[in-house]
């Protein structure tokens, strides 16, 4: 059969615009996207096409006994129902360890597990195909508190986790077990606060669902159009289990819904494409709300017991620190949370002597991976209230003593490794704390300007205002000896346009334009057309993660573009077409017993932002209404200042939601509010106006001296916000989402 | 499987389609009329992706059955504006920024089209509460605010 | 999956008496999202959008019949507003714009949820509910209509016309408590009015117990009728609240509730 293409309707080539690095500049896509007519994942068709549909498992953790797909097989317009058996390649895959089965195999080991895929004409008929399979299922008792994972049978016997160059631990469950010993943590101080802290999950929960087309090529391979985060990581995971080579399996970029970290591992990848290549037909998958929160890995919930030791005058003198993460069923990135979570675990201070042990572990909990500012955001909240408490406790200004410790160039890192780029902690702090708040309001007003909003539970009875203070940071790019890299490639025409290939993925975030303002100020010309995001004409850009991909797009962009011009003045004119692939400095792994540096260092780069938050909190009723959020961070150099903006405004939201409403919940493993109406994000009544300080101070080593800027608000909003809660009501409030109950109950 | 014919009218013009009972009003539209403009976020009301105007009223069309539409007029993002004639809160929401990812921005769009049409000059509270019913992941709704703001010419 | 679109309400009767397994959906705010979710597949649906006889409201001898097609933006218009202030009230807190102007009386009726938004204002009004089947017409209290969590006092034959209500014009408020700002089902909800001339207190609470429970006082009993209403309220612990905040949040509603309507 000849491949048929989707019908990716009147996405019109990316014209250029006016607009050079440092200016803002209008979305690219943002015509197509205002008039509907940008081509989602969602929305692909293509002739022919049959739907795909996963029946996924009801239990957290069970044997699977039989799979019984005889009456479905022969269900009206159904064209296949497949199981673990025909999988023709490797049977598990995985961003790290392929520890996860394409589908069940033997056993599930969380709530939403693929167990088969059907695929027939109309979604309802794969519907109730899938719910004619009959699954018999042996209970097993779920490993449900992370506390008591590593006392459990191990969910994993064969330990893919061990031999991997981590420290190995001997006990079952753990995914990643590290310590860092910096100094000495025996050293004392005149003060000790300590504190235990809870962060709950949050969900991505970005608006496109999981959705793709898988396209056989009549050829036996395959063309996957899917909303993801990393092209070629992709396909080097979906190709071996499809017993294919990665020439074979071709994966191209569909309209992205948002991403934050949730479509760095596969949902519908593997499963649409082996439901095309057995029925010859295009098959398409998406998911309903649902099942996605089942569909994609949540922000790890953690555990954090901490002691920070200061000296009378408010100097850190010591800082110890464990930290327990909830893996879920499968590893995911779950090693890179457990280091980040470690790594920035002291905040942007100035610690000469601290141990930090982090440690996640396998449970049968929703499996945990990437989203948003990941192991920082956790260890934010808990260190940021320890430094009010130590700020109260030595009666020192909360501010003062952030500024007091904060850190710089020429500091260390407790993993040993020396500041050498830009890290401007102190201005964003004295920025942040110079914005100022707007005065309070008083009464009556409309109850939505009011906690409790559209409720219409006050008119002012109950009602505190509360201010918080918080600084993050957190690295840019990946860390620990992972070859980052990024490819692009330029034709450069005899007449001075020029097409740009790269494999970047366009989730939202506005890297489309960073590539195009890059090479209209390289090449001085707005004649460039950018080509589809795909596996098939350039090489990995790497993903859309760790506040990386500004970074990387633009050297690889910048190179290759010089590259190009420098090969058509040598050739004196015609076209000519090159491909660059950019590296940033190397990094090294940690040493597996002390969590220090093995080389110069693990990470390439950091980014630091401080944030004030007013709330308003209803103390009677412990419902809360942020009033206003003024922030300063530290973006390198702002490419473009109005889609940075738009970053720092939205990250801010998704910290307010895990600060305030957003979790996960679940009993014995199981899900019960996968749903928009019970897992809550942020409405347009729930965001307060943002005063937004862009701290520029250019990162040596970045191509145009930019950093990322997309996980410093996620990681210092909560913990803002947290704060001016407990300023508000006077409770230690150490859990986020915080609950009405914690503060009125 | 469809069972059912509907004829109806979007964005002024007559259309006719064969739908199953059990189908949406936006899975009419995407899968069947080809019109993919409104978005399926959630199907459960709460997101406002696929909001459409069911004879000039704002409503989530994943709540309306396709067979509910049956005679009546609907208005989808598609019917507001053309490439080179954007209606004016299109126009706003590009220039503001208020588009990321753009997945909430067409049920967005075209609830501020109603809107702007019901109120011409809305107040912050006006529009906060008009858009209450439109989520969005990406932006934190301040540039969402501010093209509204753009399209009515107010002054921020 | 059959639709079927009755014209007048005789027709939508019939219908309804030939196929009793057959679901009404009239705004569909609650009826889609079963279909949607694959949680329900009545044998046939009965489109009422287009049965005239539903919509709109009417005066009747100084009482306000409400046609169960009105919707929660309906029901926000000045004249109603200023005739049941409780249930405008109450509908400005139902789901957003797009929910108000599709979800109706009818379907929260017709779902009896005890978080119904509609019903608590409703209950401390005294409303009839006017019920109809090919056999004939009957009128119920909406305290005897709701007879559990989601179950409505309808035979399978019968449909709800319309609801009946004399407006007291009392002092009467409402307030929903839930985890963010806008857009949420009630974690609880409280309905209040201060009725001099039958010298009452009468409170109607949501989301806190298995139907809309309505609890009374003489005038004069003010000061108790927070920890009364939250005696008489059996919450439980959920995904959106534990059973013991929904008591605390009963008391303070109340005594919020009563400095409003005394004031
Ligand atoms: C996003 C969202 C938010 C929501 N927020 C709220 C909220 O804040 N508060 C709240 O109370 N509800 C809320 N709801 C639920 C719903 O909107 C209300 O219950 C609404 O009143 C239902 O009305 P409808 O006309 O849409 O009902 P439908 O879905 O059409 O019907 C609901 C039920 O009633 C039956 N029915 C309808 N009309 C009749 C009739 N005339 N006679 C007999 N039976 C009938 C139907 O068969 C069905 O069982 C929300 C729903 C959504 C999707
Ligand atoms: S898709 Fe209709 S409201 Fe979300
Ligand atoms: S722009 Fe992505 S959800 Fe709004």
């Amino acid at each position: 059969m000849s491949a048929t293409r989707p019908k990716i309707k009147a996405r019109p080539p990316t014209r250029p615009r006016l607009g050079k690095i440092g200016e803002s500049v209008p979305r690219s896509d943002g015509t197509p996207k205002v008039m509907g007519e940008f081509a989602y994942a969602s929305d692909l068709h293509a002739a022919d096409m049959l739907w795909g549909h996963t029946l996924r498992s009801p239990h957290a953790h069970a044997r699977i006994a039989e799979i019984d797909i005889s009456q479905a097989v022969g269900m009206p317009g159904v064209h296949a129902v497949l199981t673990h058996a025909d999988v023709p390649g490797r049977k598990t895959y995985g961003l790290e360890f392929t520890d996860q089965p394409v589908l069940a195999i033997d056993r599930v080991r969380y709530f939403g597990e693929p167990v088969a895929v059907v695929a027939a004409e109309h979604p309802e008929q794969a519907r109730r195909a899938a719910e004619a399979i009959r699954v018999v299922y042996e209970l097993l008792e779920p490993v449900a508190d992370p506390e008591r994972a590593t006392e459990m049978e191990p969910l994993h016997p064969d330990r893919p986790t061990m031999g991997h160059g981590y420290r190995d631990d001997p006990r079952s469950n753990v995914v990643r077990h590290m310590v860092i010993r910096h100094g000495d943590p025996e050293t004392a101080g005149d003060v000790t606060v300590d504190g235990v802290y809870e962060v709950g999950s949050q969900d991505q929960a970005f608006l496109g669902p999981e959705s793709g087309l898988a396209i056989p090529d009549g050829e036996g391979g395959v063309d996957i159009y899917v909303a993801t985060q990393w092209l070629h990581v992709d396909r080097d995971q979906v190709a071996p289990c499809l017993g294919l080579t990665v020439e074979q399996v071709r994966v191209h970029l569909a309209g992205v819904g948002g991403a934050f970290g949730g479509r760095e591992d596969l949902s519908m990848q593997i499963h649409g494409a082996l439901l095309a290549l057995h029925t010859n037909r295009p098959v398409k998958f998406v998911y309903n709300r649902e099942e996605s929160f089942t569909g994609h890995v949540h922000r790890h919930p953690a555990k954090i017991w901490c002691e920070h030791r200061a000296t009378r005058d408010g100097r850190i003198t010591c800082v110890r620190m464990r930290i327990l993460l909830d893996g879920g069923a499968y590893a995911s990135s779950s090693t890179t949370v457990t280091s980040n979570a470690a790594s920035f675990a002291l905040g942007p201070y100035r610690v000469d002597n601290a141990l930090i042990e982090s440690t996640s572990v396998y449970t049968n909990n929703p499996p945990c991976g990437a989203m948003r500012g990941f192991g920082a955001v956790q260890t934010c909240f808990a260190a940021e209230a320890q430094m009010d408490r130590l700020a109260a406790e030595l009666g020192i200004d909360p501010v003062e003593l952030r500024l007091l410790n904060a850190l710089a160039p020429g500091d260390y890192l407790p993993t040993g490794q020396l500041i050498d780029g830009a890290l401007p902690t102190a201005e964003v702090i004295r920025r942040a704390a110079a914005l100022e708040p707007p005065a309070p309001e008083g009464f009556p007003r409309d109850p939505i300007r009011l906690p409790g909003g559209a409720g219409n539970t006050t008119r002012g009875a109950g009602v505190h205002r509360g201010v918080g203070f918080a600084v993050g940071f957190k690295n840019i790019c990946y860390s620990e000896g992972f070859d980052d890299s990024c490819a692009a490639r330029v034709q450069l025409y005899a007449d001075g346009s020029a097409t740009v290939h790269c494999a970047a993925t366009e989730v939202g975030q506005g890297v489309t334009d960073v590539i195009l303002q890059v090479a209209r100020t390289e090449l001085g010309t707005d004649r460039i057309t950018l080509a589809p995001h795909t596996t098939a004409t350039v090489g990995s850009a790497g993903s859309a993660s760790a506040s990386r991909l500004t970074w990387m797009v633009s050297g690889a962009v910048r190179d290759a573009c010089r590259a190009a011009l420098e090969e058509q003045e040598r050739r004196e004119g015609g076209e000519v077409d090159v491909e660059r692939v950019h590296h940033h400095r190397p990094t090294t792994p940690l040493d597996p017993e002390t969590g220090q540096i093995t080389g110069e260092r693990a990470h390439v780069a950091l980014a630091v932002a401080a944030m004030r938050a007013v709330v308003e909190v209803d103390i009677d009723l412990g419902l809360t209404r942020v009033v206003w959020v003024g922030t300063a961070q530290d973006v390198g150099k702002a490419i473009n200042p109005q889609a940075v903006h738009g970053q720092i405004e939205g990250g801010t939201a998704q910290g307010l939601g895990l600060a305030l409403m957003e979790e996960i919940q679940t009993r014995d493993g199981r899900i019960v509010n996968a749903s928009f109406t019970d897992y809550l994000i942020p409405t347009a009544l729930d965001m307060p106006p943002v005063t937004v300080v862009l701290v520029e101070d250019p990162e040596p080593d970045a191509p145009y001296g930019a950093k990322g800027v997309g996980e410093p608000p996620a990681i210092v909003s909560v913990a803002a916000i947290a704060a001016a809660v407990r300023d508000a009501t006077g409770r230690a409030l150490t859990r986020v989402p915080i609950r009405a109950d914690d503060i009125c109950l | 499987m469809p069972r059912l014919r509907i004829s109806l009218t979007i964005n002024g013009e007559p259309r006719e389609t064969d739908v199953w009972g059990g189908e949406s009003l936006l899975y009419a539209l995407r899968e069947r009329l080809d019109l993919p403009g409104s978005k399926n976020a959630c199907e459960q009301g709460e997101c406002g992706s696929c909001s459409v105007l069911l004879d000039g009223v704002l409503v989530c069309s994943c709540l309306v059955l396709a067979a509910q539409a049956d005679s009546h007029e609907v208005t989808t993002v598609e019917g507001l504006g053309a490439a080179d004639d954007l209606h004016r809160v299109q126009e706003a929401f590009v220039a503001a920024g208020a588009v990321q990812c753009g997945f909430c921005t067409p049920g967005l769009v075209v609830a501020t089209a109603d809107l702007l049409e019901r109120v011409p000059a809305p107040s912050d509270d006006e529009i906060r509460e008009a858009l209450s019913g439109n989520l969005c992941r990406c932006t934190g709704y301040q540039k969402i605010f501010d093209a509204v703001r753009l399209a009515a010419g107010i002054d921020a | 999956m059959e639709v079927l679109t009755p014209r007048s309400l005789d027709d939508a009767l019939r219908l309804k008496a030939e196929l009793p397994a057959a679901r009404f959906v009239q705004g569909g705010t609650d009826v889609l999202v079963e279909l949607n979710f694959d949680r329900s597949r009545p044998a046939a649906l009965i489109n009422l959008n287009e049965v005239a006889e539903l919509r709109g409201f009417l005066r009747e001898n100084g009482a306000l019949v409400l046609g169960s097609g009105l919707t929660y933006a309906e029901l926000m218009q000045p004249e109603l507003a200023t005739a049941l202030p409780a249930l405008a009230e109450a509908s400005r807190t139902v789901g957003s714009p797009q929910i108000r102007n599709r979800g109706t009386i009818g379907g929260n009726l017709g779902t009896a949820s005890p978080a119904g938004d509609a019903l608590p204002p409703l209950l401390v009004e005294s409303a009839q509910v006017e019920i109809a089947s090919v056999r004939g017409r009957r009128a119920l209290p909406l305290a005897e209509f709701l007879v559990g969590p989601k179950r409505n006092a309808l035979e399978p034959d019968e449909l709800v016309v319309s609801i009946r209500i004399s407006p007291s014009g009392s002092r009467q408020t409402f307030m929903k408590v839930g985890p963010r700002n806008a857009m949420v089902i009630a974690v609880c909800s409280l309905a209040l009015s201060v009725d001099r001339e039958r010298g009452e207190l009468r409170a109607a609470f949501g989301s806190a117990g298995p139907v809309t429970g309505l609890v009374t006082a003489p005038l004069d009993e003010a000061e108790r009728f927070p920890a009364a209403v939250a005696a008489a309220a059996s919450p439980i612990d959920d995904v959106r609240g534990t059973a013991a905040y929904r008591r605390h949040a009963l008391r303070v509603l109340t005594g919020r509730a009563l400095e409003r309507c005394l004031a």
